[in-house]
């Protein structure tokens, strides 16, 4: 059933946009990623403009984030108090963020950049993910072999310490502001919720266990997404409300079964697929600007002097 | 004086004694949630007080043009080894949509001349004044646009594709695909002889969302804030009602 979106001026298919949704979605109540990274490009290949697709893309994570977090919420594995840290200092890196990105704009090249931060984060991450995770997989299959103790670095040793007593921590607050901060920075550049870097920031710099990781990051992210939904309707005028109930309605369905399929996983195998999963992105991004484009010429709304 | 006129009348007349009468099968096309593109039928006769005059045999050329607008055409190069946009060229005006067809190939039914002075043919409709003096090649920046148009069925050349009868009836179809932008599309009808146009004859064809997709297209404009806020409102009572859902069909 073809379906006409009143702000992005396509007529698209309705059930190939349910689909979509639904596979984010799941993926997104999985490893508590809000899916962009996944979604954005996309919508940009079944022919929504990028403009569009970015602002409205916001919208569906608000949903899918928000359905995960209370399923996450009512197994109690979100640490609210941690999580209000990483928004603090999310809001100031996202406002930080916008104005990187109209002064970058103003240079010119925005979209190059864009493609670069994705691969070159999306590349670092994803990979230290895989060997980390694939470690941890062969550990768990020698038994006797002793677990790596945690060591007790510069994360213990600043100050304003503060108890997290969901993740099981004691650690100052300076550590997971600058991660927020870090975060909100580069979701604002890339368009994105910025789960895909603070899951593994919260595991690997933050020491969280895995499993209150994705609640809090879900819980997290709703807010930035929100405020940059926002940003969004009101200045660019590129949120396609058409577009996101589709993507929503197959994206809060799916959140629900991605929530239980990661329930009954294993942290670590839980860790190498949505490794594996970045990687694959990074690839693609990388092929498309190391390959001759069919097409070198593009469009573009003019008037951008 | 009277006499004069009269004969200067006469003299003028038999040139345009071959005249259009235009029907259309819609003179509005509304975009409403389910649009998936519309077919315009233009179809119309040749009204004449005198026999066909000698010559070449009458052709017919119908154009359709979506609103103008100025747009910037990128081009990629490789720079240490990616593939990054170079060059840009801002075209002046280019239509949103056009579409030519005609009753007979475009060369025999319309001279260069002719082309140039009506602006019929594609690359006619575009203009753009020129690109600044660094970039190379700027031509191949329009031949870009046309291409990149005409491959997702914005442009269409639809050569020898209107029936023409006896010289007198004709019949052409336009396809408007399902993206289409809103706007005042400009119909243009002309009938050619050896290539010289006899007559013209232009309408509107009104373009514009209706019902649900008017009012979202209208709040997102005026009303912004609350356009975004009632976007999260739906995200947000969405996410729960999946959650509630959820749970109960789990028990």
């Amino acid at each position: 059933m073809q379906i006409y979106l009143p702000i992005a001026e396509v007529s698209v298919n309705a059930f190939l946009l349910l689909g979509l949704g639904g596979i984010v979605g799941i993926l997104s109540g999985m490893f508590g990623v809000g899916g962009g990274f996944l979604m954005t490009p996309l919508l940009f290949f079944i022919g929504i403009p990028p403009a569009v697709a970015v602002a409205t893309e916001a919208v569906q994570i608000v949903a899918s984030s928000f359905s995960g977090v209370l399923a996450h919420l009512r197994r109690k594995s979100v640490d609210l108090r941690m999580g209000t840290v990483l928004l603090i200092g999310g809001l100031i890196g996202a406002a930080v963020g916008v104005v990187l990105f109209n002064y970058l704009k103003s240079l010119g090249q925005v979209d190059l950049l864009v493609k670069l931060c994705y691969v070159v984060f999306l590349g670092i991450i994803g990979g230290l993910m895989f060997i980390e995770s694939w470690r941890a997989i062969r550990r768990s299959k020698t038994p006797g072999a002793a677990p790596v103790r945690r060591k007790h670095g510069l994360v213990h040793a600043l100050p304003l310490k503060m108890k997290f007593r969901v993740s099981g921590l004691y650690i100052s607050v300076i550590p997971p502001l600058i991660v927020g901060l870090f975060v909100g920075i580069l979701a604002a550049i890339m368009g994105v919720g910025g789960g895909f870097i603070m899951v593994p920031a919260m595991i690997y710099l933050l020491g969280m266990p895995t499993k209150v990781v994705i609640g809090t990051s879900l819980f997290q992210i709703i807010f930035v997404t929100a405020f940059t939904t926002m940003l969004h309707a009101t200045t660019n005028f590129t949120v396609d409300i058409v577009l996101a109930v589709l993507l929503l309605v197959g994206g809060v369905i799916g959140a629900q079964i991605g929530t239980r399929i990661g329930v009954k996983m294993k942290a670590e195998q839980l860790r190498i697929l949505l490794a594996l999963m970045v990687l694959i992105v990074c690839g693609k991004l990388a092929l498309d600007l190391l390959l001759t484009p069919s097409e070198l010429y593009s469009l573009g709304a003019a008037g951008g002097h | 004086m009277f006499r004069l006129i009269a004969a200067l009348f006469l003299l003028v007349t038999p040139l345009q004694a071959e005249e259009i009468v235009l029907g259309l099968s819609r003179d509005e096309v509304a975009i409403t949630a389910t649009f998936n593109g519309s077919d315009v039928m233009i179809f119309g006769a040749v009204k004449r007080d005198a026999p066909a005059p000698a010559g070449g045999p009458l052709e017919v050329i119908i154009t359709l043009a979506g609103p103008q607008e100025p747009i910037l055409v990128r081009r990629k190069e490789r720079v240490l080894g990616i593939w990054v946009n170079t060059d840009a060229v801002e075209v002046d005006s280019a239509p949103s949509f056009y579409a030519v067809a005609t009753s007979a190939p475009m060369n025999e039914a319309l001279s260069s001349v002719e082309d140039l002075r009506y602006g019929v043919s594609i690359p006619r409709v575009i203009r753009s004044v020129g690109a600044p003096d660094t970039v190379e090649n700027a031509e191949t920046f329009t031949e870009a646009l046309i291409r990149i148009r005409a491959g997702s069925g914005l442009y269409q050349i639809l050569e020898s594709e209107v029936d023409m009868e006896e010289e007198t009836l004709f019949r052409g179809q336009i396809t408007l695909p399902a993206a289409l932008t809103e706007g005042d599309y400009v119909a243009r009808i002309f009938l050619t002889r050896d290539g010289i146009v006899v007559d013209e004859y232009v309408t509107d064809i009104a373009v514009y969302k209706a019902g649900l997709e008017r009012w979202l297209y209208e709040m997102s404009r005026n009303q912004p804030f609350w356009y975004g806020i009632m976007s999260l409102a739906i995200a947000i009572s969405a996410g729960w009602l999946a959650s509630a859902a959820f749970r109960i069909f789990q028990r």
